[in-house]
């Protein structure tokens, strides 16, 4: 699915995707926390229809029930403010020779010395996840470090 | 120290008056500027009211309200999205500029205005005012609409080029020569540049020093570096407005988020000062005469405005309606024109006259044609 991203300069981003039934979906996200929704209107396709309006926390409730990358957001926030620092996501493949073993066993922290901050599984979000955390198939990993470093792991997971 | 009652009670009164009328433009969904400006327009030589003792602070806290008006402004926006702006509407901001200063510049010729003029009348018609659009651009729900980046990608690229324009003004209007103006405008850029590279770079350094947990410190450290760095810029004749706008671009991040905060009760409240002080040095009685003037100017430019907005839109992909929303989105002048009236209109006389009437019909005349452009 592609997700447009549109940059809304002294207001935030606006993420644009079209669902199943062909509708487009926008949501505005201001600088401040808050979000909008909108429905683009099937005569007029430049105009968005507000559907409603989220605080911040209120973001946070509807994005743990439709799943768990928001998880990934706060940490970009926080890359934003280190140069140099990024964020990224892993999927651990079927076929990674870490399926079934402990997350300390690919000593990634040591070899890449980029960190991995939590483990989304299913639809939940390991946060701080220990050495000892088993690894699944499709398990994705929340990665921040250096671009080099994140592609070490990705590496890494991939190959060993 | 003596409290002096009249400043106090003219203060007030004009206080009072202008949050009855501010809530009344609200109401109708218009913007209070050009009552702010009617309010000072009945003030002071040639009004109904004369205010002695509120006058000195007026024109004190005028100076105060244009620093603090780009001093928010610089916060607002970061260095990446003036890029990515320019990356996408580069030819937009072109568009605008030509179709959009031209008028006035030929306005100023025709009214025989001398080079100071023609420069202050382009600029009073080419730049669009952020304030008012970004906000009538969330009360009209437009956020979500495909033209919407158009338009305020068009606003971020006015208000940079604001800081190339505002020196090369600022020294014609104290009687510099025009390589003089060239040169300071080559100095700002550079102090642009700087504050670019400054803001990009080591912008948390910036945050740690100025930040401060509590907000009292912040809003001091920032409004004292902002002041002095202003006076130094004004100094060297590169524009207070300029100066405090570089500074604002240099504070990233949460700090930025929190200075927003502190500082735009503080905004609110000093530009509106400098609303009414600007209202307050344009005698009415000069205004008459220029009205024809002004109201042709404003039909005119809005026209040009239209078709500036409705090319940006396009190349967004908007259709029609999403054009013409565009387009209508960016007829209302404001706080900026009144900054370049501000800063010339002392010398320029007869400039005032026509640009004040002006401004005041393109503020009150932009957002409603833009509610009307469904």
């Amino acid at each position: 699915m592609d997700v447009e991203e549109t940059l809304l300069p002294g207001v935030g981003l606006r993420y644009e995707f079209d669902n199943c039934d062909g509708e487009r979906v926008a949501v505005v996200a201001y600088r401040g926390g808050d979000f909008e929704v909108f429905l683009c209107n099937a005569g007029d396709p430049d105009k968005a229809q507000r559907l409603f309006r989220l605080r911040e926390r209120e973001a946070d409730a509807l994005a743990q029930i439709l799943g768990a990358p928001r998880m990934v957001e706060s940490y970009v926030d926080l890359t934003k403010e280190v140069p140099g620092l990024e964020a990224g996501q892993i999927e651990i493949g079927a076929d990674s020779p870490y399926v079934g073993r402990p997350l300390g066993d690919t000593k990634a922290r040591t070899r890449t010395a980029a960190s991995i901050v939590a483990i989304v599984r299913d639809e939940q979000v390991l946060a701080s996840p220990g050495p000892a955390e088993e690894l699944h198939a499709q398990d994705v990993l929340v990665v921040i470090g250096t671009a080099d470093g994140i592609a070490a792991v990705r590496q890494l997971v991939d190959q060993g | 120290m003596s409290i002096s009652a009249p400043l106090l009670f003219e203060l007030g009164a004009i206080l009072v008056a202008l949050t009855v009328l501010g809530s009344l433009a609200r109401r109708f969904g218009l913007s209070p500027i050009p009552l702010y400006l009617l309010t000072g327009l009945f003030l002071g030589t040639g009004g109904i009211a004369d205010v002695p003792a509120a006058t000195g602070f007026v024109e004190t806290g005028a100076s105060i309200g244009v620093v603090l008006l780009l001093l928010t402004l610089g916060v607002e926006f970061s260095v990446s999205e003036f890029s990515e702006s320019l990356r996408r509407h580069l030819p937009s901001a072109g568009v605008d500029l030509v179709l959009n200063a031209i008028p006035g510049a030929v306005a100023g010729w025709l009214l025989g205005l001398d080079v100071v003029g023609i420069v202050a009348l382009a600029g009073i018609t080419y730049i669009s005012s952020s304030g008012v659009i970004a906000r009538l651009l969330g009360d009209l729900d437009r956020l979500g609409n495909r033209e919407t980046p158009a338009v305020l990608s068009v606003l971020v690229l006015e208000d940079f080029a604001m800081a190339a324009y505002l020196p090369v003004l600022t020294v014609l209007a104290s009687g510099g020569t025009l390589v003089q103006a060239v040169v300071w405008t080559a100095v700002a850029l550079g102090a642009l540049g700087m504050a670019f590279v400054v803001s990009f770079r080591w912008g948390h350094h910036v945050g740690r020093v100025i930040g401060h947990p509590e907000d009292e410190q912040l809003l001091l450290r920032v409004l004292g570096l902002t002041l002095i760095v202003a006076a130094v810029a004004e100094h060297l004749h590169a524009s207070a407005a300029v100066g405090a706008f570089l500074v604002g671009l240099t504070l990233t991040g949460p700090t930025a988020d929190r200075a927003r905060m502190v500082l735009n009760p503080l905004r609110d409240l000093f530009a509106a000062v400098f609303f009414v002080a600007i209202g307050l040095t344009v005698d009415p009685s000069d205004l008459l005469p220029m009205l024809p003037v002004a109201l042709a100017l404003a039909a005119v430019t809005a026209v040009t405005k239209i078709i500036s907005g409705a090319y940006a839109a396009r190349r967004e992909g908007a259709a029609r309606r999403g054009r013409l929303r565009a387009g209508t989105a960016l007829i209302a002048r404001g706080e900026f024109s009144l900054v370049i009236i501000g800063l010339a209109g002392a010398s320029v006389s007869a400039l005032s006259a026509v640009a004040t009437p002006y401004v005041f019909i393109l503020a009150i005349v932009g957002p409603v044609l833009a509610r009307f452009a469904k």
